[in-house]
């Protein structure tokens, strides 16, 4: 086989990577009655991919990605308090809110780098958090904003109160992110991103328009996390400030380093594995969880960087 | 005949120190030209100015008869200005064939398709293997790149460069580093460059530029001291000087 066809089928869909899919549907018969934390799961991963396209694949270092959550869970709910209950257009508003604001960000923050840009995509969030805060007329400010109503899906399927719509529905929109960003990070403009990672300098010199790459991956990056907030705020038919607090940037930043950056599927493994953990960790003791969560990132940063999915390749690789 | 770079008075001063003073070079359509000087001459300043990477205190530089330089380092690229850089500056966790396609995908213009993937650009991917085969480094084109050898890594800077089908090739010490079994592998490689590229040389090692180019230009502290033949720079009494004492204390 030339190395062309071997570089091409490296790209190929593989059957492993159907894998997450059928755990989640499995998971969804088995742990009925666990399927809220389930949708948050989903949900976080969903938050966690977009990070990773602006993490993993174009090496922007942030710690602010809650802003794009945060901006999507508020469009959306204010959308549905205000204007209408029909979820999918909430998450086309949601969506481009946060796009909206990933552009305009990105316009400003992109041109620096490293702990410049770090400190950036946090003033950012901290700007949205507060502004969030100030505006209660129409966030309902430190105490939530109240009043989302959610239409049922298509007009058919009600969201029930054992969250079994719930689930399905942030399944099937999980699912359709996914297509998107492996088609994306597989695609001439993925491969760019990489290279942009791996040496700016020279995707310069290859005559690359590198600060546009940056934005347009930024922008999409921030309308995938916007869907992701959109769907909280549409599942939980509530918004509150914590949405665009710095510990959900953190905490994201924290599942996608334990899954593998750069790899989509970390994002899966990750924020499973931190979500299902929390919640355990937590029915043992309420107060200490974060200490064992705080121990288990030093180990794996320690030991296995390229977190589980990193230790994994290289246990298969034996 | 227009040249195919042309720099007309270039000047670059950082602070009170001029590292470029009032350059006047002409490369022409596929010369092949060496730039030498002591260290410190400002050879690979010339080059950043040229390409881009540094904003020029004064002068214009033309390519091919056109004044690009108010122009980002993208359009000058695009324009068919290609370079390699003196300290390996690559994809180093990507494979070779995946460095090679970065730029020939960014010269075919599909750098920004987000929907299809790099499968479905398969002549992209044909081309930067060809020119894997032309440079002899097709073995190792699914190896990432800092697992290979120096010298390798070098002529993948060179595949990279010559990715962009370039007009006008900027080779910044090309053989930097490499220990001498394997430079031989660069300098024919170098010697077997398309004729219709212009190619302009920065290069230390002198048995290297004796050997390729036809004309010669001498930098020192960032003027042009003298330009000519090969044979005529040989013969240059200040050039000896300049080398001479330059090698005496170095």
């Amino acid at each position: 086989m030339s190395p062309v066809d071997a570089l091409i089928r490296r790209h190929r869909l593989r059957a492993i990577e159907l894998l997450p899919w059928v755990i989640a549907v499995a998971a969804y018969f088995a742990f009925a009655d666990y399927l809220s934390l389930g949708s948050q799961i989903l949900i976080m991963i969903l938050f966690a991919l977009s990070l990773d396209l602006v993490l993993g694949y174009a090496g922007i270092v942030t710690l602010g990605h809650s802003a794009f959550f945060g901006v999507g869970a508020y469009a959306a709910g204010i959308y549905a308090a205000r204007v209408s209950g029909e979820p999918l257009s909430g998450l086309l508003v949601g969506a481009i809110a946060a796009a909206a604001v990933g552009w305009a960000s990105g316009l400003v923050i992109l041109r620096t780098q490293g702990l410049a840009l770090l400190m950036l995509t946090l003033a950012v969030t901290a700007l949205l958090a507060e502004a969030a805060n100030k505006a209660s007329f129409i966030t309902g400010g430190a105490d939530g904003l109240q009043g989302v109503d959610i239409d049922p899906i298509f007009g058919i399927f009600r969201f029930d109160l054992f969250g079994r719509t719930a689930y399905r529905y942030c399944l099937a929109v999980l699912f359709l992110a996914w297509l998107f960003a492996r088609r994306l990070v597989y695609s001439p403009f993925g491969r760019s991103l990489v290279g942009i990672r791996e040496n700016a300098t020279r995707m310069h010199a290859v005559g690359s328009p590198v600060r546009r790459r940056l934005i347009a991956v930024y922008t999409i990056s921030a309308s995938l996390a916007g869907i992701a907030g959109a769907l909280l705020a549409q599942t939980t038919q509530f918004v509150g400030l914590t949405v665009l607090g710095f510990q959900r940037s953190g905490e994201v930043v924290i599942m996608l380093v334990f899954g593998g950056i750069g790899r989509l599927y970390g994002a899966f493994v990750g924020a499973s594995l931190y979500m299902i953990a929390q919640d355990q960790l937590a029915k043992l003791d309420p107060a200490f969880w974060y200490f064992w969560i705080g121990l288990l990132l030093v180990l794996l940063v320690m030991f296995a960087r390229g977190g589980v999915l990193g230790l994994i390749d290289r246990l298969l690789r034996r | 005949m227009t040249p195919a770079l042309e720099t007309v008075g270039l000047h670059k001063r950082f602070g009170a120190l001029i590292v470029a003073n009032d350059i006047h070079f002409r490369l022409e359509a596929g010369a092949r030209h060496a730039l030498i000087g002591p260290n410190g001459a400002g050879k690979t300043t010339f080059i950043n100015l040229i390409t881009g990477r540094l904003p020029p205190s004064a002068g214009r530089i033309m390519l091919g008869g056109e004044d690009i330089t108010a122009l980002p380092q993208a359009a000058r690229v695009r324009r068919g200005l290609g370079r390699t850089f003196q300290i390996n500056t690559l994809f180093r966790g990507l494979s070779v064939l995946e460095n090679v396609c970065l730029a020939v995908g960014e010269h075919a213009g599909i750098g920004g398709d987000m929907l299809r993937s790099i499968g479905s650009h398969r002549a992209v991917l044909e081309h930067a293997h060809s020119l894997l085969e032309r440079l002899r480094i097709a073995d190792h084109a699914l190896t990432p790149v800092r697992e290979l050898p120096y010298g390798n890594q070098r002529l993948v800077e060179i595949a990279i460069a010559l990715g962009l089908q370039p007009t006008v090739l900027l080779l910044d010490e090309p053989a930097a580093g490499v220990p001498a079994a394997e430079s031989a592998i660069i300098l024919d490689v170098i010697e077997q460059l398309p004729r219709d590229i212009a190619v302009l040389i920065i290069e230390h090692d002198m048995e290297l530029v004796f050997r390729f180019a036809r004309r010669i230009t001498v930098l020192v502290q960032g003027s042009v001291l003298v330009e000519g033949t090969p044979a005529e720079i040989a013969a240059d009494a200040r050039v000896r000087e300049v080398y001479l004492g330059e090698r005496q204390h170095g």
